[in-house]
């Protein structure tokens, strides 16, 4: 288990989650800082991200898809509002159009990221998200970027696959 | 930013009170401000209030301006819906995390 621990703050629209990694905190940041490991696990197998144009130094705008098992893409984008490497990354994320312009109808979120040594080489990261409205929260999750429901569906579909080769 | 205990906890330890328990109930479909739900219990104005503003930081109410007065509604159902995207917004940075570690494992091993 390398998620530590997990608090989440049903008013506030709060959650922090911490985990704990067997590497150094400069390992850790490459994982947000290389957009090619970024894109291996920002979204999960069935809906893999792309990132088109990445950076972390403040006032970047990175912008990414997820694209999903029907071919479709949503948008996404991210302001980087402060960044400390490698340590501490404030981000503020937003839905996109599909010409890659914010979606002003959703509010923003934010995310920030801690990233720091604890001790025996290990690095502890936590992340706090910040939303701003259960609807942003519900966009965000249909966006793909959950296993859930898709992941499950592609397992069946693989299982399903399996019986086909037996029987035939 | 602070962070808050797990808020089942403070849901729970809210509901733990017969009154409180009582102010929830009578929340849900009535339009009543802090006073006139105080009117209800043999106990002071401002034990009703301390006993609400529990409740408010335990989510289950809310208080909320209809005209010119402040009427205290329960918000289970805000709440609940809340609570279940966070759940799921969990599941996915598990994921991430899941994820991560592999990414940092594959790197380790093809160093050696």
């Amino acid at each position: 288990m390398t998620v530590t621990a997990v608090y989440k703050d049903p008013q506030a629209l709060t959650m922090t989650l911490e985990a704990e990694f067997d590497a150094t905190p400069e390992r850790v940041w490459q994982l947000w800082a290389d957009p090619r490991q970024l894109e291996r696990w920002w979204g999960p197998p069935t809906y893999p991200a792309t990132f088109t144009k990445h950076g972390l130094s403040p006032g970047t705008r990175v912008e990414y898809h997820m694209t999903g098992p029907e071919g479709d893409q949503p948008k996404g984008y991210w302001d980087i509002l402060e960044a400390d490497a490698p340590h501490r990354l404030l981000v503020r994320d937003g839905f996109a159009n599909d010409d890659g312009t914010p979606n002003e109808e959703f509010p923003t979120g934010e995310m920030e990221v801690t990233i720091e040594e604890s001790g025996d080489g290990r690095t502890r990261m936590s992340i706090l998200s910040r939303f701003p409205s259960t609807e942003a929260m519900e966009q965000l999750l249909a966006m793909g970027q959950e296993e859930g429901m898709k992941q499950a569906v592609g397992q069946i579909d693989a299982i399903l696959a399996q019986d086909t080769v037996r029987t035939a | 930013m602070q962070l808050v205990p797990p808020d089942f906890d403070r849901m729970f330890g809210a509901l733990a009170d017969a009154t409180r328990r009582d102010i929830v109930r009578r929340a849900i479909d009535s339009e009543e401000g802090v006073a006139e739900l105080a009117s209800h219990y043999p106990m002071s104005f401002a034990a009703v209030q301390k006993h609400i503003a529990l409740l408010e930081r335990a989510g289950l109410v809310t208080k909320r301006r209809i005209g010119r007065r402040k009427v205290v509604r329960t918000n289970l159902a805000g709440l609940i819906a809340a609570r279940r995207l966070l759940d799921r917004y969990e599941e996915l940075w598990r994921g991430r995390v899941d994820r991560m570690t592999q990414l940092i494992t594959d790197t380790k091993e093809t160093d050696r």
